[in-house]
This record gives C-alpha cells, sequence and structure tokens, in this order.
C-alpha cells in the first residue's frame, strides 16, 4: 500500500460490465513526506474518496478484493482516506 | 490503472485457443495531458473501443477478472472508454 | 503483452520439473513499427512459434504458467500467447 493525493477524475460511460456504478479517480502517488512520486494513476474507488483527499491505495490483484474479486478487473484501488496530513505520523 | 490511446490492431491466427475472437489492441500510455509517455502495451479490448480513443487500461492478473476475459491468458486489458478527464494539477516538487 | 521477436530458444537438461517438454524462447521485444528494443526475455512457447516470427507474449503468471504447461502453479512468469500475422497501426490523428 502507498500513500496518494486524489488530484481529479476519469469520467467512462463505455466501460466493462463489472465496472457499471464504480468510480475512477485520478491519484498521484506520494513518497512518505508527501511529496509526489511517479506518474499519476486511475484507481478504482473503494470508499467514496474525493478530490484533494489525502489516500492510501493497494496495487495488483489484491485491488480487486474490496470488491467482488474475482469479477472486478482493478489493479489500483483507494482503500482509504487518511484523516488529515497531520495523521501521517514518522519518524524524523 | 492507466490512460492510454488507441494506436493500432495486432492480428494472430496462430495463437492461445482461448485468445480467439478477442480483439487485440496497440495502445500507448498517455499523461493527463494528453502526451504520449514511452513504450507501449498490447492489451485485450473488453468494451468495443474506436480508435484514437482515450481508454482505460489493467494490468497484470486483475485484466482476467473482467467480463469477457475469464480464465483468458492476458496481462493487459481495456475495460473503460474515457469521455472526460478533470484533474486538479498535481503539486509541483519542491 | 507486449510484442516481440522469437531470436533463438535455449536447451537446458536440468531444469525445473514443470519445464518439462516446453520450448523456451529467447525474445527480444520490438516496437509497433518493428523496432527491435533493448528489452530480452525468455518465454515458453505456447503456440508452435519459430524463429524470426513476431508474437505476443502474456507476462503474468497464471496466464503464462496454464498456457504453456496446461495448469497454473508452474514457476513460469512469460508465455507466447499468439503468433503475429499482421500489425495495422492508425493514421496519425491531426
Amino acid at each position: 500500500m502507498q500513500l496518494a493525493r486524489v488530484i481529479g477524475n476519469v469520467v467512462s460511460t463505455v466501460k466493462n460490465r463489472s465496472l457499471t456504478g464504480r468510480k475512477f479517480l485520478i491519484i498521484q502517488p506520494l513518497s512518505a513526506d508527501l511529496k509526489p512520486s511517479g506518474n499519476p494513476l486511475i484507481a478504482l474507488d473503494a470508499v467514496g474518496a474525493g478530490a484533494g483527499e489525502l489516500v492510501f491505495w493497494c496495487r495488483g490483484k489484491e485491488a480487486s478484493f474490496p470488491f467482488e474479486r474475482e469479477d472486478t478487473p482493478t489493479d489500483c484501488t483507494i482503500v482509504g482516506i487518511i484523516d488529515s496530513e497531520a495523521h501521517v505520523f514518522r519518524r524524523s | 490503472m492507466i490512460i492510454a490511446r488507441i494506436l493500432g490492431t495486432v492480428v494472430s491466427t496462430q495463437k492461445d485457443p482461448r485468445l480467439e475472437g478477442k480483439k487485440l489492441l496497440i495502445v500507448k500510455p498517455i499523461n493527463l495531458d494528453g502526451t504520449d509517455q514511452s513504450g507501449y502495451i498490447v492489451a485485450v479490448d473488453t468494451v468495443g473501443a474506436g480508435f484514437h480513443e482515450k481508454v482505460i487500461v489493467v494490468g497484470g492478473s486483475s485484466a482476467r477478472m473482467a467480463e469477457g476475459n475469464k480464465d483468458c491468458p492476458v496481462d493487459s486489458a481495456i475495460i473503460g472508454v474515457v469521455d472526460r478527464i478533470d484533474f486538479i494539477k498535481p503539486l509541483e516538487e519542491s | 503483452m507486449i510484442l516481440a521477436r522469437v531470436i533463438g530458444n535455449i536447451v537446458a537438461t536440468q531444469k525445473n520439473q514443470r519445464y518439462e517438454g516446453t520450448r523456451i524462447m529467447l525474445c527480444r521485444q520490438i516496437t509497433p513499427e518493428g523496432e527491435e528494443m533493448d528489452y530480452t526475455c525468455l518465454a515458453i512457447d505456447a503456440v508452435k512459434a519459430g524463429e524470426g516470427d513476431i508474437v505476443v507474449i502474456t507476462q503474468e503468471g497464471w496466464s503464462a504458467s496454464t498456457a504453456a504447461t496446461g495448469k497454473a502453479g508452474a514457476a513460469i512468469d512469460s508465455a507466447i500467447v499468439g503468433v503475429v500475422d499482421r500489425i495495422d497501426l492508425l493514421p496519425k490523428e491531426e
């Protein structure tokens, strides 16, 4: 799992039928000091996140586990919303 | 998942029987502003995407979970056509 | 999936049991335009591809394992799942 900032959303009407009703968000992965690291990705939303929020996400096959796991084609899913930046504790 | 644009098609007759009837498209990953990234991917189309459309591509074993791809030997699938992208500019690295 | 040209094969007598009877091909990735790229890999042949053929390689465990050996769970991460007849590229969009 990694930290990310939700920076937008993607609207898609024509999509795989197993994704009907699901929301695509654009996330910018962040490093531990909350700096952008790597390219933005498209993630499926499992928690009701919105633009600007600090979230954590999960990659790979496990990303489909919050949904019907054998039928949801996602490799990147937002699995939690972090309360605020102040709630990211790290040893300095 | 990534956003990509469709570059072309691949035609193959001699293939794994589980790929029969599947449409293989070549897609190029793009940035949010529409500029190209390097590289390309061959992906199975599950939505009937049209030429030059922007699409959403899923990779890894998750590609097999798309409807129509059950138990197919694929590692990338097109699972959505992009209508619109809204985004706030990622924070500049300081 | 990626496109690659089969540039050879390897022979190994001592190998994991699950590889028995398989053909291990040496492949070099190509661009959709047909130019060779830097990436080379080994992939198990599942479709009777030959040297010089352009092929589609899937790089996901379950897919590669079932395509190559008919069963899941082998230590195989890439398999050739199609021989390419033709690649059609779209004209550049204005």
